[in-house]
């Protein structure tokens, strides 16, 4: 037990003094998150409209194995980056295998299908509202695309989050692509499982609670953004 | 027509003139037929619709009226037969002569001279137009202090007002209008039915349906009365109502609707 609070002693310690190394870690694991959302926004959302309003063969099949794809292991993703990054792979030349461009890459492809299938679902309930009054006024299933984005954006703002949530706590994909390099590659999440391993759980704790503190923070300003543009916009 | 409040409404120097170009009439339907579920809902039809009249689709719940409009309109596709607007050029899109307006309007979240903006951009007209479309139809339709409202916060009628001013912007030859008064008060009701009857007299045809018997009478030219999927009969508005054709469309104004 006083084990424990001698943990969460420090813990507070480092966050009070704003430990230079704590907050080089944190900086880093927001750069790599923000990123690789940011990338699956850009991805995700045209996709998942499309799948939704676009029909063509093979399309429900498509729709479940993106659904599927929400549940990919983190692991098994970094090995695939891991393989393609590295000097043997298919893209080794670009010397990107433990940088964190390669936990972008792994954390983008583990958060685009979670956009792109929420998308899909939102766009796909919207379109059955929407569908013949679009449709009247002249637009095309295409054309529509972004109107419908933009109607929808209060809702995709919970996809975005979900997508976040998703790059922020795993650790599996970014242990294996970045190395949990000192300075260059460590991650809140690779940082506490080395820390615990090595048996200092103050600097663990610190950062998960550091981690759960900035999660928590995050979905708060965005839920009250997102209520109050709800509220206006209805 | 309420000709004084019509007028009241129609500004000397609009930027809306009457639709003058070519028009696309008439709309013939062929033999037109929709079958869903097994089931056919509309059985052959055959009219065809000439001149600029207001045209008033009437019958029971589940007759096929809306299914109608939306054949003409070309949201459906007919499952049997075909509708042809002869009048339309070659090459030319006859959707974008039309409009239409739904019992219950699908306002974008955006404000509301943004919801006409859009249509306006979806009918392919230059950015530098569109502000003074939009408001010569705001202040037409009385929705001017509205125009950076959110559109979802007007309430039932003025957002069926914005509706017909987003239809009015696009200037349809053709407006389809399926119950648009259904969920509207007295007041409310009287302001649409006189926004229609301004775009009437300013040329656009106008193709509605109403269970409103009286609305109907105030301003129809000519009914069609559909019965189980069919046309029965398509009359002048007058003769209708006092000495109808078909013996359904006489027990339907009787009140003593058959199933």
């Amino acid at each position: 037990m006083t084990d424990i609070t001698q943990a969460f002693v420090t813990a507070l310690q480092l966050l009070i003094t704003f430990d230079s190394s704590l907050v080089e870690i944190v900086t880093l694991s927001m750069q790599v998150s923000l990123s690789a959302v940011a990338l699956a926004v850009l991805i995700g959302l045209p996709l998942g409209a499309a799948l939704a309003l676009f029909k063509f063969p093979g399309r429900n099949g498509l729709v479940v194995f993106l659904n599927a794809l929400m549940g990919l292991p983190p692991v098994v993703v970094g090995l695939v980056v891991y393989l393609v990054l590295s000097r043997a792979g298919p893209l080794g030349v670009l010397g990107l295998l433990f940088t964190p461009m390669a936990m972008i890459i792994a954390q983008t492809i583990l958060v685009t299908p979670i956009v792109a299938a929420l998308t899909r679902q939102v766009v796909a309930d919207l379109w059955v509202e929407y569908s013949e009054q679009l449709r009247s006024l002249g637009a095309t299933p295409a054309s529509a695309i972004p109107a419908l984005l933009y109607d929808a954006r209060f809702t995709l703002v919970t996809a975005v989050l979900a997508g976040f949530g998703r790059a922020s706590a795993e650790v599996g994909a970014v242990m294996i692509v970045g190395g949990n390099i000192d300075h260059v590659t460590r991650t809140m999440t690779t940082a506490i499982a080395l820390e615990v391993s090595k048996g200092d759980l103050a600097l663990a704790l610190g950062l998960g609670i550091v981690l759960i503190s900035l999660s928590l923070a995050i979905n708060a300003a965005t839920y009250s953004v997102k209520q109050r543009a709800e509220a206006a916009w209805a | 027509m309420n000709k004084a409040t019509a007028s009241n409404l129609t500004a000397p120097d609009a930027a809306i003139s009457q639709p003058d170009r070519a028009t696309i009439l008439p709309l013939r339907a062929e033999n037109v037929s929709f079958d869903a579920g097994g089931k056919r809902l509309v059985d052959s039809l055959t009219f065809t619709l000439d001149d600029r009249l207001r045209t008033f689709i009437l019958g029971s719940n589940g007759a096929g009226k809306s299914l109608t409009l939306r054949l003409c309109h070309g949201l459906l596709l007919p499952s049997t037969g075909r509708v042809v607007w002869e009048g339309a050029a070659r090459g030319e899109d006859p959707l974008k002569r039309q409009a239409m307006v739904f019992q219950r309007p699908v306002l974008l979240r955006r404000t509301v001279a943004q919801n006409i903006d859009y249509a306006l951009k979806q009918h392919g007209i230059h950015r530098r137009e569109r502000p003074g479309i939009i408001d010569d139809v705001l202040g037409r339709t009385g929705l001017t202090r509205f125009a950076k409202s959110p559109a979802r916060h007007l309430s039932g009628g003025e957002q069926q007002k914005l509706a017909l001013a987003r239809a009015w912007a696009t200037r349809p030859q053709v407006l389809f209008l399926d119950e648009p008064t259904a969920s509207l008060d007295p007041a409310a009701t009287h302001a649409v039915e006189n926004i229609i009857d301004t775009m009437h007299a300013e040329g656009t045809r106008i193709i509605m349906t109403t269970h409103d018997l009286a609305q109907a009478k105030r301003h129809a030219d000519e009914v069609m009365f559909i019965y189980g999927g069919r046309l029965m009969e398509k009359t002048p508005a007058e003769e209708f109502f006092n000495t109808p054709r078909s013996g359904e469309a006489a027990a339907f104004l009787n009140g003593e609707l058959r199933w």
